[in-house]
């Protein structure tokens, strides 16, 4: 199975059952499948006029109680950041798959990357939070892109699939699991306001038509919905909940793999570099090498380094000039960290990797 | 004589709102409220959504399921609540600013798709939350802090916008002429596709203060003098006699069964 149609498929066995979308390379494989399978399922399949209203469609189908998705890639997430902060702001949960290519601009609209993965977390203006997965398998693609929908109902945060055009085009072989676990999002509670958080930090939804009469705003709010914009208590209690509701449970969210966790060399990777690594792993099985892939990324999982207690260098190859190798270097306690860029679309060698290890020596 | 009328509309605790004195905003969305009112509609099943600007204040202080969204991007989002559940009312408010320059491109897909919903824009000609900057919708020569030397770009017809983008139903009223107004909102609430009602109205704050229309009245007067009956104006295009640069037309200009999308099931 292609990797772009496991994205489809992970959606649909969570219940997705609204698609607004653009078309755009290396994504577009997304949108066709959506267009075919959703009204069979009695869902809702809309072409957009652009991103921008591509982002505005899941945040108003959101509201209705719809687990909602759009599909994009650089340049379309590019227009979305404004109506991406919309959903942080309003706590809408939805979807964003990003398959990544080439950029800046335009760039290389047939190629891999992963130059977005900061834009993904700072992209939109102001302070936020938000949830990353990133799958390195098409198997993975079919279950994190199911798995993203229960954790932008979870937190009520929009929730990135950031995927790559090496694996949105990939073939492979894959199992789909027999059930899918759905957690809906929690309803809003008799007598609570509808911006009012539980212990969690998550408010109860008020669905639209739900009889809650809930005032949604992307302006600073109160716990009614109301705008009040000028107190700062308001704000700083507002967004620091937004922030904190994700943050905080960083390590709970977190989702990876640690192989070989005695090494001293570790490689820390994302979607298709992992990939590489485990072939080194392969062919290098007695060098001890060892690898941790981060399923998510955002928020960032530091205490899954400390799983490397002998670490003394982690080596983070990535498809672009080094972002994720910030969010490592800030959290190492002494270790080297080497960073391993590559762009142009071509993801790294077995080679080249364990050359890099070889440097360690 | 109770002036509190269709009270369970409206949020009192919301109240004082944040329209100026002599603002053209509140008439146009008590005429809506009539309107929606005469319709029956369930407050919990009808939305109210907007965009940003004075206009997209509006649906705050209605006691509605309701989305304020981004600037100019209202229509996309009104397009999915309708899809994903068309048997919810949607009523969006707008302003010239964000349905015409910012939102351009959502104003006419949506009239395009033909979804069916009310899409009421009250047209200042400003941008009046901002202090008074130019719109599309500013008269050549008119005065707005980004115009300072007169308006020189040529306006939109808002309404012909509509029409010619697939709209099933379009009409243009103002602040003064309330009963046509209702009726032409409540027209539009009862016509399936999408109804746009252009509200023509006064902000005496930031447009007339810099346009010798300082007083509220003078601003309503304005546009009773200037608006033209859109029979009238066809009437004396057929018999060769021109219409005065600074008319405007108002009236029904378009009521039509184009396929809709969204309809209720």
């Amino acid at each position: 199975m292609q990797g772009n149609r496991a994205c489809c498929e992970g959606a649909l066995a969570a219940g997705c059952n609204f698609f607004g979308g653009y078309p755009i390379t290396p994504s577009t494989e997304i949108a066709e499948l959506m267009a075919l399978k959703l009204p069979k399922t009695g869902g809702t399949f809309i072409q957009m006029e652009d991103e921008l209203a591509s982002m505005g469609s899941i945040i108003g189908a959101s509201w209705t109680g719809a687990r909602a998705m759009t599909a994009t890639s650089g340049p379309g997430f590019s227009l979305m950041m404004e109506n991406i902060g919309y959903a942080v702001m309003t706590e809408t949960p939805c979807v964003v798959v990003n398959i990544q290519r080439g950029g800046p601009s335009t760039g290389q609209p047939t190629m891999s990357a992963q130059g977005d993965m900061m834009q993904c977390r700072f992209g939109s203006h102001g302070d936020m939070a938000t949830i990353a997965v990133v799958p390195s398998t098409v198997q993975e693609m079919y279950e994190l892109t199911a798995k993203a929908f229960n954790l932008a109902d979870r937190f009520r945060v929009p929730t990135f699939v950031m995927s790559d055009e090496t694996i949105g085009h990939m073939r492979e072989k894959i199992v789909i699991p027999e059930k899918i676990d759905i957690v809906p999002r929690k309803p809003l509670e008799e007598g609570k306001l509808p911006f009012e958080a539980d212990e969690d930090g998550v408010p109860g939804f008020a669905q639209f038509g739900s009889g809650h009469r809930v005032h949604v705003t992307g302006l600073t709010h109160d716990e009614r919905g109301y705008p009040d914009t000028t107190d700062p208590d308001v704000h700083e209690k507002l967004v620091k909940r937004l922030y904190n509701k994700v943050e905080s449970k960083r390590h709970e969210i977190a989702d990876y793999d640690a192989v070989n966790t005695d090494a001293e060399t570790v490689f820390i990777t994302y979607g298709p570099c992992a990939r590489t690594v485990r072939q080194v792993l392969h062919d290098h099985p007695n060098e001890e090498i060892g690898h941790l892939n981060l399923r998510i990324v955002w928020p960032f999982p530091e205490d899954t380094m400390k799983l490397f207690p002998n670490a003394k260098t982690f080596i983070v190859p990535e498809l672009n000039l080094g972002q994720m190798v910030r969010e490592v270097a800030r959290h190492t306690t002494g270790e080297k960290v080497v960073s391993m860029p590559k762009i142009g679309g071509h993801i790294h060698t077995p080679d080249e990797l364990y050359r890099a290890v070889e440097a360690e020596k | 004589m109770s002036t509190r009328v269709f009270e369970k509309w409206y949020r009192e605790d919301r109240l004082p709102h944040i329209f100026c004195t002599g603002c053209g905003n509140g008439t146009v969305m008590n005429c809506a409220i009539k309107a929606v009112d005469t319709m029956q509609w369930e407050i919990d099943d009808t939305i109210f959504i907007s965009g940003i600007g004075c206009s997209s204040r509006a649906p705050g202080y209605i006691t509605t399921d309701s989305l304020h969204t981004t600037h100019g991007r209202a229509l996309t989002f009104a397009t999915g609540v309708k899809m994903a559940n068309p048997d919810l009312n949607v009523v969006v408010f707008t302003g010239d600013g964000d349905l015409s320059a910012i939102g351009g491109n959502h104003f006419i897909h949506a009239c395009r798709r033909n979804i069916d919903m009310t899409v009421i824009c009250m047209n200042n000609m400003i941008y009046g939350m901002t202090g008074g900057q130019g719109s599309p919708c500013t008269p050549v020569g008119k005065i707005s802090t980004t115009t300072p030397y007169g308006a020189t770009e040529p306006t939109f017809d808002l309404a012909g916008l509509a029409v010619a983008a697939g709209a099933n139903h379009v009409a243009r009223w103002t602040s003064y002429h309330t009963k046509e107004l209702t009726k032409a909102i409540e027209t539009g609430l009862s016509t399936e596709g999408l109804s746009f009602i252009e509200a023509m109205v006064q902000c005496p704050t930031a447009y007339g203060r810099r346009n010798k229309l300082r007083t509220v009245t003078d601003m309503v007067e304005w546009m009773r003098t200037h608006s033209i009956l859109l029979q009238k104006a066809r009437r004396m295009e057929a018999e060769g006699k021109s219409i005065p640069e600074d008319f405007f037309t108002v009236g029904e200009f378009i009521h039509r069964q184009r396929p809709a999308m969204g309809v209720k099931r």
